[in-house]
């Protein structure tokens, strides 16, 4: 596979760069909105949540950083990937290319979003009075794992849209169920111990709790909390690969 | 040692209702045993091989499945049945107008379709002028590609495509492209490849064209094989008649 990536490298930069500028085509301030959307987002959560949830509370605006950040790379990244494999149609239908590779492309952008997302982020932890210790090295992890969950849910977005163009819509219904479960704006304490023992089957929670603490509290996880996520990367980024193997030339009689 | 060796391929399309409907209707469709997929069989027991340097022409009227046979030959699909062997590098010239992107510039594009056939960086660093100024686009490098005519569309492309340097080269109508001038020239381009001694194989409509050009040929009619021969001069004229309707359809001997 990595062979095949190398070979197609000049592909997938051209596909890259082609993503990038149609994404800023027409917009004045370009790639500026990569960092002012999740900011005014922020801030719209900030002036609305602060007065239900926030009271009392050390950090809140960290503590919903954290979420939206996580979330927002999540969101943007599966609901660009989903569209990915079906907007290239016309090219790979003609042309015998690794159909991986339009999403890997929409991937790149998407990452690249977020990390000037976190450049923000950290700045905010400074202006929040947060001190950096050296257990920050471990946001790599999560970081890394959440990447490769992004990877494999688009996998098995992009493939089932190509299927069944519903998905577009479940798939926007569920992400907002999902954004409210993930306990972004408000803190789980007051839940009994097994509703907060059940957060933890949701992955996206896992990724923002990793960050949390770590930024936060400042302390590392338990390892099985580690494994925890691992196991889901492996799970949904298996399935998505598992999907692309096992349809990769039948893509073709749906488009 | 032959170059290509397609064996007995068969290619099935799935149509029917699954294409149009969506997740609800499917799973109605589903519990109710009302989902039906028609089969529809392209291509029905192909056998050739081709050895390097032979020049093949594929003939056949509309839907005859010549263009389904040239996307299994090239990878897009694999064959239901059968396998296709192949030596060495291959490039397929496949309707050479889609796959652009309107939004992007001409100059983008470019380089957006020489990343698709293959080429590398420098290579397209390299030609890009020339492929430019064998387009006649000079002036538009910088325009969005949906402001050209479709008739410059098709001349970028086959500038593009032409620099291909395969073992195996497929083209699929690309010869008959642009104004008269433009086809003159697209024509010759084309000759130049083929006698660089790339194995070629050809779909045309033009019985002229194969006749002049292909070394052997392949007839293909409503999916099934009627001839595979090198004896072009005689299923040209089998095949001229059959479309007058003088004769009916040979039986292919083999």
């Amino acid at each position: 596979m990595f062979n095949k990536l190398l070979r197609h490298q000049f592909l997938f930069e051209e596909l890259v760069k082609r993503d990038f500028k149609k994404k800023y085509k027409r917009t004045v301030l370009g790639m500026a909105w990569s960092i002012l959307s999740p900011l005014l987002m922020l801030l719209v959560m900030r002036l609305v949540f602060t007065q239900f949830f926030g009271r009392g509370m050390e950090h809140y605006t960290t503590y919903l950083f954290c979420g939206n950040l996580v979330f927002s790379y999540f969101s943007e990244s599966t609901g660009q990937g989903m569209t990915s494999l079906m907007g290239n149609a016309g090219i790979f239908t003609k042309v015998n290319v690794p159909k991986y590779l339009f999403l890997f492309s929409k991937n790149v952008q998407t990452l690249i979003n977020f990390g000037l997302t976190l450049c923000v982020f950290f700045v905010f932890c400074v202006l929040d009075g947060i001190t950096f210790t050296w257990k920050f090295i471990c946001l790599l992890y999560p970081i890394c794992c959440l990447v490769l969950f992004n990877v494999g849910v688009g996998l098995i977005l992009s493939a089932m849209f190509v299927f069944f163009r519903d998905i577009q819509y479940l798939w926007s219904v569920f992400t907002q169920l999902l954004m409210y479960m993930s306990a972004i704006f408000y803190t789980i304490d007051s839940y009994s111990y097994t509703v907060q023992c059940l957060f933890l089957l949701n992955p996206l929670y896992l990724f923002i709790r990793y960050f949390r603490k770590i930024v936060i509290e400042a302390t590392i996880p338990t390892i099985w909390f580690h494994l925890l996520m691992l196991a889901d990367v492996i799970i949904v980024f298996g399935i998505g690969c598992w999907m692309y193997k096992k349809y990769n030339t039948r893509f073709l009689y749906y488009v | 040692m032959s170059i290509l060796e397609v064996n007995h391929v068969s290619i099935r399309y799935m149509t029917g209702d699954f294409k149009e409907i969506g997740l609800k209707e499917f799973f109605m469709r589903k519990l109710t045993h009302n989902y039906k997929v028609v089969e529809f069989w392209a291509d029905r027991d192909v056998t050739f091989s081709l050895e390097k340097g032979d020049m093949l022409g594929i003939i056949g009227t509309n839907g005859a499945g010549k263009s389904t046979l040239l996307k299994v030959i090239s990878g897009i699909m694999e064959p239901t049945q059968g396998f296709v062997c192949r030596e060495g590098s291959i490039a397929a010239l496949l309707e050479l107008g889609s796959g652009f992107d309107g939004d992007l510039t001409v100059r983008e594009n470019t380089y957006l379709r020489g990343a698709m056939l293959g080429y590398t960086r420098k290579f397209m660093d390299d030609t890009y002028n020339q492929i430019i100024d064998f387009a006649e686009l000079q002036e538009f490098q910088d325009r969005p590609f949906k402001q050209l005519s479709s008739g410059m569309k098709s001349r970028l492309a086959f500038s593009i495509a032409s620099l291909v340097n395969p073992d195996i080269l497929i083209l699929d109508e690309v010869l008959s492209v642009g104004d008269g001038a433009f086809r003159k020239k697209s024509e010759n381009k084309m000759k130049e490849i083929i006698h660089g001694g790339a194995t070629t194989i050809l779909v045309s409509h033009s019985i002229e064209q194969v006749r002049e050009m292909c070394s052997k040929i392949l007839w293909l009619h409503k999916g099934r094989q009627v001839a595979f021969t090198d004896q072009v001069e005689e299923v040209c004229r089998q095949y001229q008649q059959f479309l007058n309707g003088e004769i009916p359809l040979p039986v292919e001997k083999s």
